[in-house]
């Protein structure tokens, strides 16, 4: 089927989230698109899927004019999506997440789970996909929760299938596994619309190549393309696509983690005797997919878990047990993984946000009242050495595009002094000027001999920045590696396979 | 993977979770215990109690038991003690308590009370159940009710005030018109009203649910007491004098003895409430309709990205919850009491959200619920007949502790509808 959407406009009140957008998808085609975060991919998708209503334009499936009043009328149309975040009901089985909306019916009423079922089964042996249609959706990893959504989209019939960002937590080989599925559907007449901001995956997969910079179209590319070149085009100017650091100078173990153990509050072992240690002036990256411990890992150093076990010692002092009061005072930064929830106070000024951990006294608190002359100072001053661009430190950090508020989480954490830094997912959801900002000060906290642990799900991030890369999977570190192992051990680390004995030793030998 | 996960010696799914050892239910029955042994062997009573178990209409005649009450009392002691030394064994094996046996401990403890309260008396026993499903049926009405709402994602605390408005409007429509069935369904429009306002507040002004719903049962409540004063005591004969529904004894099964009389000979609300529970457990988890249902009140992003409307599925369901409390309200006064009475309901809207807790979001489990607290309400009247040895007071807040016992001990931490209480907000 030939998707063809024309001069596609929405507004957000002043923003324009997508500005006379146009796009022709040919049947059987893998089509790309390729933007920043926040450059409006979504959004156009949103549109084509009825979710969202575009104030001008029109979508024309095989030349015909359509008129979505909303999703059911898309899928019905044959359009079918698999969302960045799954649209699955975890409390649901396989076959009732297909079956729901398209229900079939037997003699009263009753919902036809056997039918639902043979359709799962259907679909999984036609693309080789293992999935028992009477699994509860939670307790599936999110690879085969993918598959479903996929399963999903296809027992409607989808001609044109639409994946938003969909290897975002994947790992590098189920993202193999999904190109190939990609291609499956292509070769049997789908056409596909590829939603990514991960240059070698479009490279791989994709016939054509539209890139979208600020809700609007801005070229068409060849996936013969370079990556600098998709970077440009993408991000409007050249981009430094590798960081520039110097060989790591490490220093004495300065924080050392033994046995430590987390139980989260259904009693699951969600961090399983995790060791390690960071040496001064060097980056520990810790990898893997999302979910496999590492929130909990970096809580359970702040001291934002309650149930632990083993020890976690910083220049000597145990950290384990103190207050988040104490782990701060003992020089510890910390960057959440999600600012909004965890970083900031979204209706707070960017000067309060700065000063939100130094409540306890001066410079910034005299006898209990605020001296907002001092608050006001810091963060003026600290807006311009992070390069925070906003209308004046006053603005509320919930107004901020993500990249100037991460600034911001990280100015706060960044200036006081520090004996350790923790980022998880220092560069989620930000453009990729801030990214190379970002990264730049933390190849700088390095270097000044602060001992550094960068939690990422993005391999490619992890790649650039660590000196060593511990690799979790469930809740357990399958291997230290050296930082100049190849993404194809880490990509199978990732999965749980244990590195070769050579790799490990590398790496023992770099903490030595 | 699935091979280290298949080597491990607990079930699939689990195969990460630490064995937490937890001795909350040991400790409760270690407590009941020396609760059992104070009561019936310390302060043990001599006589004989006796149960009646067929009431002077029945057609088998059982005879009535009678059990010696000290030994009675002695004996279940003992008894209680063994299974909670048991309990200590599988909590010490971090082994999980069934739930057979804190039943089979209940009604053991039960016996032994009902022995003791009643030395030298009769208890009897078809009266103590019949009067336990009339005092549930609101309950279990409102709870329905309730589990409906939840589980489509709008909080229901407005049960209070759906059960007083089905009362209050049943028993007046019942009395113009007397047709008692009129005051019926004039209840589920009633409680269908209450339930449009939290629906439209909570749906399509996304104001906090609990809070409307608090709100709308002091509403009730005011409007209800105020034309009761002005508009239903002056003229009492013509507007609050409703008729009642007859007893309606059902052949052949009403001949049952113990159950007959209990199930089968009531009115024809107890029916309907029997053919809801069914309907709505068969809704809820076989048809298409009860599948939507839940789909939003989990996850209403998802549903919608399925082509499911999912405010109008609140909406409809939301009142829908409101006309199944209101016949709740319309037993009040067309099925037990006979008129209507100033915040005659009492609580009972609440009791109902908590049997929705205590049993779990699930229609069966909360009839069960409902059924346990109209039972201890019932339990409290009976023996203050027969003249308890307990204080009266004492015995009114039994239903109370009960509910306390059940909503926060038994239950534990229990997962509702995920989105139940969020408002949906598109896009």
């Amino acid at each position: 089927m030939k998707l063809e959407l024309r001069g596609i406009t929405k507004r957000f009140g002043a923003l324009v989230a997508n500005d006379h957008i146009d796009l022709v998808v040919e049947p059987g085609e893998i089509h790309c698109l390729l933007g920043e975060n926040g450059a409006g991919k979504s959004t156009l998708m949103n549109v084509l899927y009825g979710l969202y209503h575009a104030e001008e334009g029109e979508i024309l499936l095989d030349d015909v004019v359509q008129h979505f009043a909303g999703p059911g009328d898309a899928m019905a149309a044959g359009i079918g999506m698999v969302h960045q975040h799954f649209m699955l009901i975890p409390v649901f089985t396989v076959a009732e997440n297909v079956m729901l909306g398209h229900e079939e019916t037997r003699f009263g009423g009753r919902l036809d789970l056997a039918g639902a079922r043979a359709k799962v089964r259907e679909i999984s042996a036609r693309f080789g996909f293992d999935v028992d249609p009477d699994a509860l959706v939670d307790d599936l990893p999110v690879g085969v929760q993918q598959r479903v959504e996929i399963i999903k989209a296809l027992s409607r019939d989808a001609k044109v299938l639409v994946f938003d960002e969909p290897t975002a937590v994947l790992t590098p080989q189920e993202t193999d596994e999904l190109m190939a599925i990609m291609r499956q559907l292509k070769a049997g007449g789908t056409s596909i619309v590829f939603i990514t901001h991960k240059l070698r995956e479009v490279r791989e997969v994709a016939d054509r190549i539209t890139v979208i910079r600020h809700g609007k179209v801005v070229g068409e590319a060849q996936p013969t393309a370079t990556n600098a070149e998709l970077a440009s085009l993408m991000v409007g100017r050249a981009v430094e696509l590798t960081v520039q650091k110097s060989p790591a100078q490490p220093g004495d173990r300065a924080l050392v983690v033994e046995n430590l153990s987390v139980l989260d509050a259904n009693g699951h072992r969600v961090v399983d005797s995790v060791s390690l240690d960071v040496r001064a002036g060097e980056i520990l990256a810790i990898a893997g997919v999302q979910g496999n411990g590492q929130t909990e890992l970096t809580e359970a150093i702040l001291g934002l878990q309650p149930h632990v076990t083993g020890t976690i010692t910083l220049d000597g002092r145990s950290l384990r047990g103190a207050s988040v009061r104490d782990v701060l005072d003992s020089g510890v930064g910390f960057v959440p993984e999600d600012r909004n929830e965890d970083g900031l106070v979204g209706a707070f000024t960017i000067a309060e946000n700065l000063m939100l951990d130094r409540s306890e006294g001066a410079p910034f608190v005299r006898g209990g009242t605020l001296q907002l002359g001092a608050v006001q100072r810091f963060a003026e001053e600290k807006s311009a050495e992070f390069d925070v661009r906003s209308q004046g430190v006053g603005t509320p950090v919930g107004r901020l595009s993500g990249g100037n508020q991460q600034k911001v989480v990280l100015a706060r954490e960044l200036s006081r002094e520090l004996r350790l830094f923790v980022a998880a997912q220092p560069t989620r959801g930000i453009d990729v000027g801030s990214i190379e900002f970002v990264h730049k000060r933390i190849v700088a906290t390095r270097d000044e001999g602060i001992p550094v642990i960068v939690v990422s799900t993005e391999l490619d991030e992890v790649v650039a920045l660590a000196d060593r890369i511990a690799v979790m999977y469930r809740g357990g570190i399958v291997g230290i590696v050296p930082g100049s192992t190849s993404r194809d051990v880490l990509g199978l680390m990732m999965a749980g396979e244990a590195p070769t004995d050579h790799a490990a030793t590398a790496a023992e030998g770099v903490a030595r | 993977m699935t091979a280290t996960s298949t080597a491990r010696p607990v079930e699939a799914g689990a195969a990460d979770r630490v064995a937490v050892r937890s001795y909350k239910a040991p400790i409760a029955y270690g407590i009941f215990t020396l609760i059992a042994l104070v009561l019936f062997v310390v302060l043990g009573r001599d006589g004989t109690s006796t149960f009646g178990l067929s009431t002077n209409a029945d057609l088998v005649q059982l005879a009535p038991v009678s059990l010696p009450t000290r030994i009675t009392g002695i004996v279940v002691t003992v008894l209680l003690a063994v299974i909670a030394v048991f309990a200590f064994t599988l909590a010490r094996a971090a082994r999980r308590i069934p739930l057979w046996l804190t039943v089979v401990f209940g009604v053991l403890f039960l016996v032994a009370f009902l022995t003791w309260a009643s030395a030298n008396q009769t208890i009897p026993v078809p009266g103590l159940l019949i009067g336990t499903v009339s005092l549930s049926a609101p309950l279990i009405f409102g709870a329905l009710g309730g589990v409906l709402s939840e589980r489509v994602g709008v909080v229901n605390v407005a049960i209070e005030g759906q059960l007083l408005a089905g009362a209050f409007v049943s028993a007046m429509v019942a009395s113009i018109t007397n047709q008692p069935l009129i005051g019926v369904l004039a209840a589920m429009v009633a409680g269908m009203l209450v339930s449009f306002v939290l629906a439209a507040f909570a749906i399509k002004y996304l104001v906090d649910q609990v809070i409307v719903g608090v709100v709308l049962n002091v509403l009730v409540t005011g409007l209800t007491s105020f034309l009761y004063a002005q508009v239903l005591v002056p003229n009492s004969q013509a507007l609050n004098s409703p008729p009642r529904f007859p007893r309606i004894p059902i052949p052949l099964l009403s001949d049952i003895p113990i159950l007959g009389p209990v199930l089968f000979r009531q009115t024809i609300i107890i029916y309907v409430m029997y053919v809801a529970v069914a309907l709505v457990y068969f809704g809820l988890f076989h048809t298409r309709w009860g599948l939507r249902l839940r789909a939003v009140g989990e996850h209403p992003t998802a549903a919608d990205t399925v082509g499911i409307k999912v405010a109008a599925t609140r909406f409809w369901n939301v009142s829908l919850a409101g006309a199944i409390a209101g016949i709740g309200g319309a037993f009040f006064t067309l099925g037990s009491v006979g008129s209507f009475n100033k915040e005659m309901t009492a609580g009972a809207g609440f009791i109902a959200l908590a049997a929705v807790i205590f049993g779990r979001w699930d229609p069966l489990r909360a009839t069960l619920a409902a059924l346990l607290f109209g039972f201890a309400s019932n339990l409290q009247n009976v023996l203050g007949v027969i003249g308890s040895p307990v204080p009266s007071e004492f015995m009114l807040m039994l239903p109370y502790v009960v509910t306390i016992f059940a909503v926060a001990g038994l239950v534990g931490q229990v997962r509702g509808p995920a989105a139940a209480g969020k408002p949906y907000v598109k896009g």
